[in-house]
């Protein structure tokens, strides 16, 4: 945590399950989120992401199971009783308001009066550098500023938990990492407890102290941006958090190595994975290393494959190769490196200390576009 | 892209286009000329022979407008079909704004049941209808009986303004519901979500956030049932009584019972001349500081 305040309600999911008739939203969900943590809900849609964050807001109930805010059970709280801030993906903001009655709704329901409810709507203003546009209407502002004027209404009655949902989803690129950049520095000032919800991995590692992987109703992981990437503990982490090479194949095992045979070529790794689940091999784009057919890599493990696309990033190169069974494998390599082009023959080369062995189950198969 | 492939030239392929669809939108006059004949004929014309003959009959002169004015059972009558329009008007809200809320909750089969129980009374005649109602609200009738049953004395209703009420926001619910539906279902419920998160409780999420975006179709519906209830005729005439007439029946006996065209028209322009200003005043209402939701 950036800061020791104590301004931040801590968050306690235990066992927390949602069911639609059949349909089970959310199964079994434990989470624990520290005061002034920012938490990142990270998932395909229908992981049960959202129905988490709504739940915490008090738009759901649950089916079973307990939440505990700032140390209380909140299960049957009003979502209006919670005092809790949620920014929408659709901004939300009251189109017959100006800026400044948006802004100021939340204080005037808490019964908050002028002098003090004008102080308080400029400075959260001043926060989301929307100061000079309090007289304007939503229509009036662009999806950005609308955006940040819904964030102001969120944080201006100091709400120890504010909660968002997808909230850059509907802008462009450049607009969303500044804005990201922005939320960061907001949630820094306020040591509010953040929790975000969101599709996006790149977003979530920019963001989040750490992050829940979310995938059909259940938490595959929980960790730092950093120990999903490095330590994936599924392969639906692995996929879904940063790039990654899947090799699949027969196994054999022998003492503590795994071999995977694939199209006739073994590659091994000295780990083993401990029950009899079937062992997929992930390998990270910056583990891999490509030579001319047959130049080297001889104590290492070497595949044949032949470049499908090869991408120019200015600080580096990207190349897409295909294996000799047609599956894929991404490579990123930098500047003074050797340059391919597509069609090239090209031998894969990884050390097998680099890979993570993987159970390789059904669930990771998700369509991710 | 076109234009700068043939060069700037005016006689492009593009340019051509332009010039085509200009034509077009010259000539598209013409579409609304039917309309406009339609309206002319059978609308402008007639009015203005009335008021014409509202001012020659049987001399020229303000005659009849002092004779409207200057008999108290005229203004009786002027001020009660007034009241009667706006006590139709509130009924119709009241019954059509949570009829027209439930509408844009509900699935699309629900919304086209209840689109249907809106629309069913179109299909029927007026006259039929209004007898129906003249069944039902009859001192022997079908309301009188189960009100006698629960041990409440009979109450009057036919013959009575309260009957006239009764028949007219029924006639004219659908008037009122439509226009409050195509506002409500632009309104994202959303919203309403949003204000809860805020600290509103239902109640007020409704009454400042809900409501306050719902004007626009109150003020429409309520202009259009009020503004066709002043002219109502058929309804009026069959449901009520001596004391419940209302100022197109009297327009019907000058004309064509006493055939006095002279009066009878002045009526029609002083009903015309109160609709046209009571619009006048009701039309800042329905100007909204804001444009529509941000419904996506």
């Amino acid at each position: 945590m950036a800061s020791p305040s104590t301004r931040g309600a801590a968050i306690d999911l235990k066992s927390v399950s949602k069911h639609y008739g059949s349909f089970i939203a959310l199964d079994e969900v434990s989470l624990r989120i520290e005061p002034g943590e920012f938490m990142t809900l990270l998932g395909p849609s229908g992981s049960g992401k959202t129905t988490t964050l709504n739940i915490i807001a008090g738009f759901t109930e649950v089916s079973s199971g307990s939440l505990d805010v700032g140390g209380k059970s909140v299960i049957g709280v009003p979502a209006h009783k919670r005092n809790t801030g949620v920014v929408f993906q659709h901004y939300a903001l009251f189109p017959h308001m100006t800026v400044s009655r948006n802004v100021a709704y939340p204080l005037s329901l808490r019964g908050i009066a002028n002098p003090d409810r004008e102080a308080r709507v400029r400075k959260a203003l001043d926060m989301v550098k929307m100061t000079d546009f309090g007289h304007r209407f939503p229509s009036e502002l662009s999806g950005g500023q609308q955006q940040r004027v819904a964030l102001a209404r969120a944080i201006v009655f100091d709400p120890p938990l504010l909660l968002m949902d997808e909230p850059l989803g509907a802008l462009d690129k450049k607009l969303r990492e500044w804005l990201q950049l922005e939320i960061k520095r907001i949630h820094r000032e306020l040591g509010t407890t953040f929790v975000y919800v969101t599709h996006d991995q790149e977003e979530a590692l920019v963001l989040s102290d750490r992050i829940a992987v979310f995938n059909q109703g259940r938490i595959e992981q929980i960790g730092s941006g950093r120990q999903l990437y490095d330590e994936p503990e599924t392969l639906f982490v692995g996929k879904f958090v940063g790039d990654s090479t899947i090799l699949r194949g027969a196994p054999s095992t022998s003492g503590d190595e795994t071999a995977i045979d694939i199209a006739g070529r073994k590659v091994t790794t000295a780990k083993r994975l401990p029950g009899g689940a079937k062992p997929a091999m992930l390998l990270r784009p910056e583990k891999l290393s490509l030579a001319r057919r047959g130049m080297g890599g001889r104590d290492k493990n070497t595949l044949p494959g032949r470049i499908g696309e090869a991408i120019y990033l200015g600080s580096g190169s990207k190349y897409e190769v295909v294996l000799a069974d047609m599956s894929k494998a991404i490579v990123r390599s930098t500047l003074d490196a050797e340059t391919f082009a597509i069609g090239d023959e090209v031998d894969l080369i990884f050390a097998g200390s680099d890979v993570k062995l993987l159970a390789d189950d059904d669930k990771a198969d998700l369509n991710l576009t | 892209m076109a234009a700068s492939a043939t060069g700037s030239r005016d006689t492009g392929p593009a340019a051509a286009a332009d010039d085509r669809w200009r034509w077009f939108r010259g000539q598209a006059f013409w579409l609304v000329a039917p309309a406009l004949l339609l309206l002319v004929v059978c609308l402008g014309l007639p009015l203005a022979i009335v008021t014409l003959r509202s001012f020659s009959e049987p001399q020229w002169g303000w005659q009849n407008y002092v004779w409207f004015f200057g008999t108290p059972v005229n203004l009786t009558v002027l001020q009660r079909t007034f009241a009667i329009s706006a006590w139709v008007t509130l009924v119709c809200l009241i019954a059509g704004y949570p009829y027209a809320y439930v509408m844009t909750v509900v699935g699309p089969k629900m919304r086209l049941v209840l689109i249907l129980c809106v629309l069913v009374p179109f299909w029927v005649s007026g006259v039929v209808r209004t007898l129906a109602w003249v069944i039902l609200l009859q001192d022997s009738g079908v309301i009188n009986s189960v009100i006698r049953s629960v041990g409440l004395g009979p109450v009057k209703l036919i013959r009575t303004q309260t009957g006239v009420v009764i028949g007219m926001a029924q006639v004219l619910l659908p008037f009122m519901i439509l226009p409050l539906y195509s506002v409500m279902k632009a309104i994202d419920l959303r919203l309403l979500q949003a204000a809860r998160s805020l600290g509103a409780s239902p109640a007020r999420a409704f009454a400042q956030v809900y409501l306050p975006l719902s004007l626009p179709g109150v003020y429409a519906g309520a202009i259009i049932v009020f503004i066709l209830a002043l002219g109502f005729y058929i309804t009026p005439a069959l449901l009520g009584g001596p004391r419940s007439t209302m100022l197109s029946t009297l327009i019907q006996n000058q004309v064509l019972s006493l055939l006095n065209w002279g009066r009878g028209g002045a009526m029609g322009v002083v009903l015309l001349i109160a609709t046209f200003v009571l619009l006048a005043l009701a039309a800042p209402l329905s100007r909204q500081p804001h444009k529509t939701g941000s419904r996506r």
